[in-house]
C-alpha cells in the first residue's frame, strides 16, 4: 500500500546525499569567521527545516485522519512525527556541536531558533507517551491526532514568539553572513534540503511500509492460528490498520 | 450556563483547587525570595518570577479542572444531553480563566508586597489587560490538555508535560510585556506587540480547540 | 419525532469492536414503541455495549442501527433528549447532594426543573436530597439516579440491572418510572431470569458479543436464558 516508488526514491535519496555532500566538502567555500566547523550549518539546518516540516505534515495528516477515519492517515502521521522526532535529536545535537564550536558553549539561549525548537521538540517528545497511554486503538488514534493538530498549530506561533523576544535583545550568533548568501553557499544550501527532505520521505515510507507488513502478518496469524495465535501488541506502532 | 455553575459550586463546596493554587503561589514567591537572595525585583525578574509562579499554579488548576468528570466515570452525563459539545469546553475553559483571575486577585497583590520594589499602581490597567489575555489563552490551551489527559493513565504527569511547551509563548509575550511595567524607574509603556502576540494566541487555540475538542468527547 | 408506530429500536447486523476483540456482533432485531427487550448474557457478552451504543456513547463499527426514528450515528444528536440511560454508574456528583444533581441534569436537558422534588418523593429520597451524594448508600443512590433517567421524560429508557441495590420496598416505588407500565420503550439488562422474563415483550441472549437467542418472551423458557450463561 505504501510501497509505491520506494526504489526509485532510495536510489534518489542516496544521489542526493553524495551529492550534497561533495559539494560540502569541496564546493562551498569555508566561513571567514568560523572556518570548516561552520559547514556543520549545511547538516543542522535542513534537518531542522524538514524536521518542523514533518511535524506540520503530521498535524496535516492528523486533520485527514480526523476526516476520513482512515487509519493509513493516522499511520502516516505517527510516523511523520515519529521520524521528525529522530532528525530533531540529530539537530539539538548538531546544534550544540556548532555552538560548542563556534562560541565555546555546548548550548546557547540566545540563538532563538535554537530554544524555539527545543520547546517544539520537548512538546512532540510527549507524543509517543501519550499515544501509548491510552489503551483503546480508536480512541488513541484519534487523541493522537488531535495532539498532532494541536502541536502542528504551535510550531509557527511559538518561532514567532521566540524570534519576536528575541530580537530586541540579542543579534542572531549563529548566522551565516548575516542573511544573505553567496551563490556557491545557496547551492550547496538548497541542495542539502532538498536532499534531507527526499531522505525524509523515503524513510518515512520504508518505515509506513514495514509497519503495514507487520500488521498485515498479524491479521494472518490470527485469521491461521486464532486468537492465541498472535503475541500482544508491541508497545512501538499505533495498533491495527 | 448550567454547567459553569456546576462547576462553581463543587469548586466552593470542595475547595480543592483555588486555595492550593493560591497557597502553592505564595509558597513560590517566598521560596524566589530567599533562593534569590534579593528582598526586591523589578522589571525583567520581577516579571518572570511573577509569570512562571502563576504559570505552575495554572497546572495545578488544569489537573482539578476534570477531575469531577474523571470520578464519576467520565462525560458520560454529559454526553448523554442535548447539547453541544463545545459548550463543555467553553464551560471549563470559563471556569479555568475564573481559578485563574480569582487566585491572581489574591496572588498579585502578595507578590507586590513580598517581593516587588516599585509600585505597580501606576501600570495597574496595562498589568490587567496583559494579565487577561494570558489568562485566557493559558485558560483556553490548559482545558484541551486537561481533557485530552482525562483518558490517559499518566494524566497527572501528561499536563504539565503538554502544558508547559505550549504555554511557552504566553510566557514569553506576558513576561515581556510586564517587565516594563514593573520597572524600577517608574512604569515604561506596555509595548503593543505583545499584546498582539497574545491576542493571536488566544485566537490560534481558542478557534482550533473548538474544532478539535468535538473530537475528544465523542466514541 | 418518531411516530407512533415506527420501531424504538431497529438494528441490522450491529457490530463493535474493541480493538482487535470483537465486542458485539451481528446483533438484527426490532422493537416496538413502548415494548420491552430483556438482554441476557454473561460477563462480557456485550451487553453493556449495546446498550451504550443505543445511547448514542458508542458509535456501531458495523451494521445499522436506528434509534427513535434516526440512524445512528449522524442522527445521534435528535436522539440524545430522548433516551434515558441507568448505568453501572449512577453519573452523580459525588460532592453535591441529590437535589443539586437532578437540577443540574434538569438543566442540561433542558426542562423545568420543578419535577424534581416530585420525582425524590416518589422514590422516598425527598427527606435526603440535600446531603452531598457520597454519603447515600448504594441503594439511595440508585434511586437518585433513576430519577435522573427518568427526570427528561424520555422515549426509549435503557437500564443495566435497574433493581440491583434496591430492597423490595424501593423496587416497587420505581416500578411506575421505569417498569414495563412506565410508558417509554425499554431495554432492559437483567441477571435476574425470571423477573426479566415476566417483564419482557422480546429477548435477546448474547454470548461472546453474537446473538444466541432472539425470540418474543412468550416464546422463551428460563432455561433458555440459563443456557447462556452455562
Amino acid at each position: 500500500m505504501f510501497g509505491r516508488g520506494l526504489k526509485t526514491l532510495s536510489i534518489a535519496s542516496l544521489l542526493l546525499i553524495c551529492g550534497a555532500f561533495a559539494l560540502v566538502a569541496f564546493y562551498a567555500p569555508n566561513d571567514a569567521d568560523q572556518g570548516f566547523v561552520q559547514k556543520i550549518f549545511y547538516l543542522h539546518v535542513p534537518l531542522a527545516i524538514v524536521a518542523l516540516g514533518g511535524f506540520v505534515a503530521g498535524g496535516v495528516y492528523a486533520i485527514r485522519y480526523l476526516r476520513s477515519r482512515d487509519r493509513a492517515d493516522d499511520l502516516r502521521s505517527y510516523v511523520a512525527i515519529h521520524l521528525s522526532l529522530i532528525l530533531g535529536l540529530a539537530v539539538l545535537a548538531t546544534g550544540s556541536i556548532w555552538a560548542k564550536a563556534s562560541w565555546g558553549a555546548w548550548w546557547v539561549w540566545d540563538e532563538p531558533t535554537l530554544v524555539s525548537f527545543l520547546i517544539v521538540f520537548l512538546l512532540f517528545a510527549c507524543y509517543q507517551p501519550l499515544r501509548f497511554s491510552i489503551e483503546d486503538p480508536e480512541r488513541q488514534a484519534r487523541y493522537a491526532a488531535v495532539f498532532a493538530i494541536i502541536g502542528g498549530a504551535f510550531v509557527p506561533l511559538n518561532f514567532l514568539a521566540v524570534r519576536l523576544a528575541d530580537s530586541l535583545i540579542h543579534p542572531r550568533v549563529l548566522s551565516t553572513t548575516g542573511g544573505s548568501m553567496p551563490g556557491e553557499m545557496r547551492i550547496t544550501f538548497l541542495v542539502s534540503v532538498v536532499a534531507m527532505i527526499v531522505l525524509f520521505v523515503t524513510l518515512w515510507k520504508y518505515e509506513l511500509t514495514s509497519k503495514h507488513a507487520g500488521m498485515q502478518l498479524r491479521a494472518l496469524k490470527r485469521r491461521l492460528g486464532g486468537e492465541d495465535a498472535v503475541g500482544p501488541l508491541s508497545r512501538t506502532a499505533p495498533n491495527q490498520v | 450556563m448550567a454547567l459553569v455553575r456546576k462547576d462553581l459550586a463543587l469548586e466552593l463546596r470542595t475547595k480543592e483547587a483555588v486555595p492550593a493554587m493560591f497557597l502553592f503561589s505564595v509558597s513560590t514567591f517566598v521560596l524566589f525570595r530567599f533562593g534569590l537572595d534579593r528582598t526586591t525585583l523589578e522589571g525583567d525578574l520581577a516579571s518572570g518570577v511573577l509569570w512562571v509562579t502563576l504559570l505552575f499554579a495554572a497546572v495545578l488548576g488544569m489537573n482539578r479542572l476534570f477531575v469531577a468528570e474523571r470520578e464519576e466515570g467520565g462525560f458520560d452525563a454529559f454526553l448523554l444531553a442535548p447539547v453541544d459539545r463545545t459548550s463543555l469546553f467553553v464551560a471549563k475553559a470559563a471556569v479555568l480563566f475564573g481559578f485563574l483571575v480569582a487566585v491572581e486577585l489574591a496572588a498579585v497583590p502578595v507578590f507586590a508586597l513580598l517581593l516587588l520594589g516599585p509600585s505597580p499602581v501606576g501600570a495597574l490597567p496595562e498589568l490587567l489587560a496583559v494579565l487577561v489575555l494570558a489568562d485566557l489563552g493559558i485558560a483556553i490551551v490548559g482545558t484541551l490538555v486537561g481533557a485530552l489527559a482525562v483518558q490517559t493513565r499518566a494524566r497527572d504527569l501528561i499536563v504539565p508535560l503538554l502544558a508547559l511547551p505550549l504555554v511557552t509563548p504566553v510566557v514569553i509575550a506576558a513576561g515581556q510585556a510586564t517587565a516594563p511595567l514593573l520597572a524600577e524607574a517608574g512604569a515604561a509603556a506596555l509595548p503593543g506587540r505583545w499584546l498582539g502576540v497574545l491576542g493571536l494566541y488566544d485566537l490560534v487555540f481558542g478557534l482550533l480547540a473548538l474544532a478539535v475538542f468535538d473530537f475528544l468527547l465523542e466514541d | 419525532m418518531a411516530s407512533a408506530t415506527e420501531p424504538a429500536v431497529e438494528l441490522t447486523g450491529l457490530g463493535r469492536a474493541y480493538g482487535e476483540r470483537t465486542a458485539l456482533e451481528g446483533v438484527t432485531l426490532s422493537l416496538a414503541a413502548g415494548a420491552t427487550l430483556a438482554v441476557f448474557g454473561a460477563n462480557g457478552a456485550g451487553k453493556s455495549t449495546l446498550l451504550r451504543i443505543l445511547a448514542t456513547l458508542l458509535r456501531p463499527h458495523s451494521g445499522r442501527a436506528r434509534v427513535l426514528g434516526a440512524d445512528l450515528p449522524e442522527g445521534g444528536w435528535s436522539v440524545r433528549g430522548r433516551v434515558g440511560l441507568l448505568a453501572h454508574d449512577p453519573l452523580l456528583y459525588r460532592e453535591l447532594s441529590a437535589q443539586e444533581n437532578l437540577v443540574f441534569h434538569a438543566r442540561l436537558h433542558g426542562v423545568e426543573a420543578a419535577r424534581v422534588p416530585a420525582l425524590l418523593e416518589q422514590v422516598g429520597m425527598l427527606g435526603r436530597a440535600r446531603e452531598p451524594v457520597r454519603t447515600l448508600s448504594r441503594g439511595m443512590a440508585q434511586r437518585v439516579a433513576i430519577c435522573r433517567a427518568v427526570l427528561h421524560a424520555p422515549e426509549l429508557l435503557l437500564l443495566d440491572e435497574p433493581l440491583a441495590n434496591l430492597d423490595p420496598g424501593a423496587a416497587a416505588a420505581v416500578a411506575p418510572l421505569i417498569g414495563r407500565k412506565a410508558g417509554p420503550a425499554r431495554v432492559v439488562i437483567s441477571h435476574d431470569v425470571e423477573h426479566g422474563l415476566a417483564e419482557a415483550d422480546l429477548v435477546l441472549g448474547l454470548r461472546g458479543g453474537r446473538p444466541a437467542l432472539l425470540a418474543p418472551a412468550g416464546e422463551v423458557s428460563a432455561a433458555d436464558v440459563r443456557a447462556l450463561y452455562a
